[in-house]
């Protein structure tokens, strides 16, 4: 009998015989009914309490505040994708400048090097918030791949004011996850972190020392 | 100053605790990161309904372990579906071999490795390196550790054992950095070495903290971006965890996230929540092109027999229990010398180990009830101390490996004295020097009390007799 | 934590399980505790044959000899009057391993009738008897250790100090980690003494940093060990049982 058929059986010939399933009740973990003025006051609070920096910016001049982000961290090199609107957007508006832009739609194979040492900054879109926890939610694409968010030290995250939702929870319910997951779904809050030397506190032990995310709004922008 | 290297078994556990408890270095390393563990907790769960969320939490896990098998089974099914190979085994050294033939198929020799508590429980680093395959940790604190050529001393903090200076001297030793007590310095060493490491791994092996069985997704939790790196730079992605980590659906998942955050290190979220559906697609660009997932048994499904027992199978693996226990506190992680420290450690690894080998790690707990209240799954471990000790003297089930071993006659005898006088009032009442008697029925009590505290007196009259006179109106004090 | 508990209304008479620890050690306690109730105008009933709870094997693991100890108590309280017992440790044992140690056994009704029916006495003291104090003691600070069987097992962290909170002239102050053990255990104290030792050692610290000259506990185990580290120490930090302390300052 194979381990598989093996561990299979005992589980099933439990000699205490079968166990009943309970229902769950998931109330606690959802319903939490702020306003759109609650949800950004705890997304940005959370956030920032784990060292995102939030830029608040309005939708329709949110590349200025690309620019001045890029300018204030002295960012050179920026991976971005191509087709998302955001990278697309800021590929327009940045093609003359300084900044020099660095395409992400190649297999890694052939620039892993150039985008661990040499790459200041990765762009990416997201698909949203989350208030409670102040985390953002990506699901990287062939467009946008997973390594942009993690392996330059800074992560610039586009994140727009109404697409920010109460709970983990009803990101996963309202958006119908268990219909077709990605090939990798994340949640990011904050910038990496490790506490592991004497519980003191560290940023970009692996991944991006810094995060920030430019927060768009189509309403007013609060002060 | 780093330490020597030093081999800890749960069979030397009074040795060890006599070694820590003597070790101000420990004492104060481990007091100092629990108060602050502890008050974490308290802090992020203030604003939550936590009884409801814990009953939630132990009510997903429930349903997850009733349904076992055909969770398992649809999670290989849509892990199949999705492209991730799923291999199974009894035990860890079939989970190493499989590891390992994995790794030599594709001619790997370096292995960079996430945080997982089942590697070190199956001693994978041990197995690869006898086949010439070299497995690097990349947690920081598992990297400290194994560049220390010791264990983890906690399953979430793995260095919590060693303050700055031991680690800017173990980095300083080991790799070379400059001695410091800056701790940004050495982090950004590690991050230096470590990258380097990925780029160069072959394999990476990583844990589960939730694997879904409805869409075939591994779930990693983890604050560093080590996990996303092992996952997401070589070419091979081999994930291991237990058998029980299963869940059901993909909604039981943000409960249990948001428990096991709080409870492990009071944050109220970690930096990166990684759900892995398969591998590399045709049309992505970075990403293993190869991801398996390895299902560990070692002693699961035994556990998995017992309506009692079972419960150990909800735990989530975050470290409350050890982070708000005073015997752990005390004489830290490695006393314990399993993998698996602190009172989980001690209703887990008895099944793993058997009791010959664990015999004094159910013992080791005053029974204070910490660790079942602050469990975010409501896992009794009291009771279930209480059920191993029952198991070790032979008046259990006999379904625990070793059950009986601590049965002695003299013990024996000293408990049915026990029961004989306490079943006889009038013979407990004529021994006016009760106590002296009672301490006459267990010798070995008296020496190690008094050692460290003045013996009681036993009082002249029993309550018996002062009731007694009580009622005739006489002796009132 | 422990089930939220529904309190009957005050009744004319209780059983009171006065413990072995109180019986061999610590009587006085026990007898202060049926002033207590008497002073109430409540009769208190103490049956002649009881002994000890069965609590030291059942936590050692000896259950069959713990079930024999128990069955011989169970049928010591005929009568449907609360049980009060003056130790968290005694009470949880009853109220919640009773019921475990006979279930499926022929007395597990009786098991769960008695187990429904005790009350660890500050508990009963606060939410039955609603127990009024009147202060006649010269102005004091005091320290209070409550059990860990009390305080989780039971669900008591409060009783306590609410009765303390009644005396006048006294003034509770909190220790540093007051919830955390003080290394009793039971046999715990006795398998692992260096353990126990290094907790006792901190409790007696945090109590004497506190700068109270006395302490009070609910459970006499703890008292046995933390008092019993203070004489060893050769400190002047007296320990008392809280029945005692209520009824000194009252009566």
């Amino acid at each position: 009998m194979s381990s598989r058929e093996q561990i299979l059986k005992r589980l099933r010939e439990r000699s205490d015989g079968p166990l009943t399933a309970p229902v769950s009740d998931f109330a606690v973990v959802t319903g939490r009914g702020w306003d759109s003025a609650e949800r950004l006051a705890r997304f940005e609070r959370l956030i920032g309490s784990v060292h995102g920096e939030v830029v608040h910016a309005p939708q329709a001049r949110w590349i200025e505040a690309l620019s001045e982000v890029l300018v204030a961290k002295g960012v050179r090199r920026l991976a971005l994708g191509r087709e998302h609107p955001v990278p697309a957007e800021a590929r327009q508006a940045l093609a003359d400048s300084d900044i020099e832009l660095v395409d992400v739609d190649r297999d890694i194979e052939a620039w892993q090097r150039e985008q661990f040492e040499s790459v200041d900054a990765g762009l990416t879109s997201t698909r949203g918030g989350i208030a409670e926890t102040g985390s953002l939610w990506l699901w990287p694409t062939a467009d946008e791949p997973r390594l942009i968010s993690l392996v330059p030290p800074i992560h610039i995250a586009v994140l727009d004011a109404e697409s920010i939702e109460d709970t983990f929870f009803d990101v996963v319910e309202r958006h119908g996850w268990a219909q077709g997951m990605p090939t990798n779904a994340l949640l990011v809050s904050g910038p990496s972190k490790t506490a592991d030397i004497e519980q003191t506190l560290a940023y970009g032990v692996h991944g991006p020392k810094a995060l920030v995310v430019i927060l768009r709004h189509t309403a007013e922008v609060p002060a | 100053m780093s330490a020597a290297v030093q081999t800890f078994t749960p069979k030397a556990f009074h040795r060890q605790a006599h070694d820590a408890l003597g070790n101000p270095q420990i004492r104060d390393n481990f007091r100092r990161a629990m108060d602050g563990l502890m008050s974490k907790r308290r802090d992020v769960f203030s604003d939550w309904d936590l009884e409801t969320l814990r009953e939630l939490g132990a009510n997903i896990r429930l349903r997850a372990l009733a349904k076992l098998p055909d969770l398992l089974e649809q999670l290989e099914a849509n892990c199949q579906a999705n492209g991730i190979r799923v291999h199974w085994a009894a035990d860890g050294d079939e989970a190493c071999r499989i590891i390992r033939d994995i790794c030599e198929s594709h001619d790997a020799r370096a292995v960079i490795k996430g945080k997982s508590m089942v590697s070190e429980e199956m001693h994978l680093n041990d197995h690869l390196e006898q086949a010439g395959i070299e497995a690097l940790e990349s947690d920081l604190g598992e990297y400290l550790v194994q560049l220390n050529q010791q264990t983890p001393s906690h399953i979430i903090m793995p260095a919590i054992h060693l303050n700055t200076d031991e680690i800017s001297e173990i980095m300083h030793t080991k790799t070379g950095t400059e001695r410091t007590r800056d701790v940004d310095y050495m982090t950004a060493a590690a991050r230096q070495q470590l990258r380097e490491r990925f780029m160069a791994a072959d394999v990476g092996v990583s844990g589960v903290n939730f694997a879904v069985a409805e869409t075939g997704t591994l779930c990693l939790v983890e604050n560093e971006g080590n996990g996303r790196m092992t996952t997401t730079v070589p070419p091979v992605h081999i994930a291991v965890t237990g058998i029980e980590k299963v869940v059901e659906q993909l909604r039981d998942v943000p409960p249990l996230y948001a428990l096991l955050t709080r409870s492990a290190t009071g944050q109220h979220v970690t930096t990166y929540f990684n759900m892995i559906s398969g591998p590399r697609k045709a049309d992505e660009h970075d990403g293993p092109r190869e991801v398996h997932l390895v299902l560990v048994d070692n002693g699961r499904s035994s556990i998995y027999q017992d309506d009692e027992l079972l419960d150990t199978l909800r735990c989530i693996r975050c470290g409350a229990c050890m982070n708000h226990c005073p015997v752990y506190t005390r004489v830290g992680g490695h006393t314990y010398g399993t993998t698996y420290p602190g009172p989980i450690g001690s209703i887990l690894m008895p099944h793993m180990l058997g009791l010959e080998e664990t015999k004094d790690l159910p013992t080791a707990s005053s029974l204070c009830g910490a660790c079942g209240e602050v469990c975010p799954v409501k896992i009794p471990i009291p009771d279930l101390l209480v059920r191993l000790r029952k198991e070790s003297v032979g008046e259990g089930r006999g379904n625990v490996p070793g059950a009986g071993v601590k049965r002695s006659g003299k013990e024996v005898a000293a408990w049915k004295s026990f029961q004989w006088l306490a079943t006889h009032p009038a013979a407990w009442r004529r021994s006016t020097a009760l106590a002296g008697k009672l301490q006459a029925l267990m010798p070995s009590s008296i020496g190690p009390w008094t050692d460290h505290r003045t013996a009681p007196k036993p009082a002249k009259a029993s309550l018996h007799a002062l009731v007694k006179r009580h009622r005739r109106g006489e002796g009132e004090a | 934590m422990a089930p939220v508990k529904l309190y009957p209304p005050r009744p004319e008479k209780v059983y009171l399980f006065g413990t072995c620890l109180i019986d061999m050690f610590y009587p006085e306690a026990g007898l202060d505790a049926i002033r207590l109730l008497e002073r109430e105008g409540i009769e208190v009933i103490f049956p002649d044959d009881q002994t000890c709870c069965g609590q030291p094997a059942y936590t050692s693991g000896y259950h069959d000899e713990a079930r024999e100890v128990a069955r011989a108590q169970l049928g010591l309280f005929p009568d449907p009057w609360p049980i009060v017992v003056p130790s968290g440790s005694c009470g949880g044992m009853m109220r919640t391993h009773y019921p475990q140690l006979f279930a499926g056994s022929v007395d597990e009704a009786l098991a769960r009738d008695v187990a429904e029916r005790v009350f660890e006495l500050t508990e009963f003291l606060v939410h039955v008897c609603h127990l009024p104090l009147e202060d006649h003691g010269e102005p004091e600070t005091i320290a209070m250790h409550t059990s860990c069987s009390a305080r989780r097992e039971m669900g008591l962290a409060d009783t306590g100090p609410a009765l303390l909170a009644k005396l006048g002239q006294v003034e509770l102050v909190e220790q540093v980690r007051a919830s955390e053990c003080c290394g009793f255990g039971g046999t715990f104290a006795v398998r692992h003494p260096e353990v126990s030792s290094a907790m006792v050692e901190d409790k007696t610290q945090a109590i004497e940093a506190t700068g109270a000259k006395h302490f009070v506990t609910s459970d006499c185990g703890c008292l046995m060990n933390i008092a019993g580290r203070f004489a060893h120490q050769g400190k002047d930090v007296k320990g008392e049982h809280i029945a005692s302390y209520l009824w000194r300052r009252t009566s």
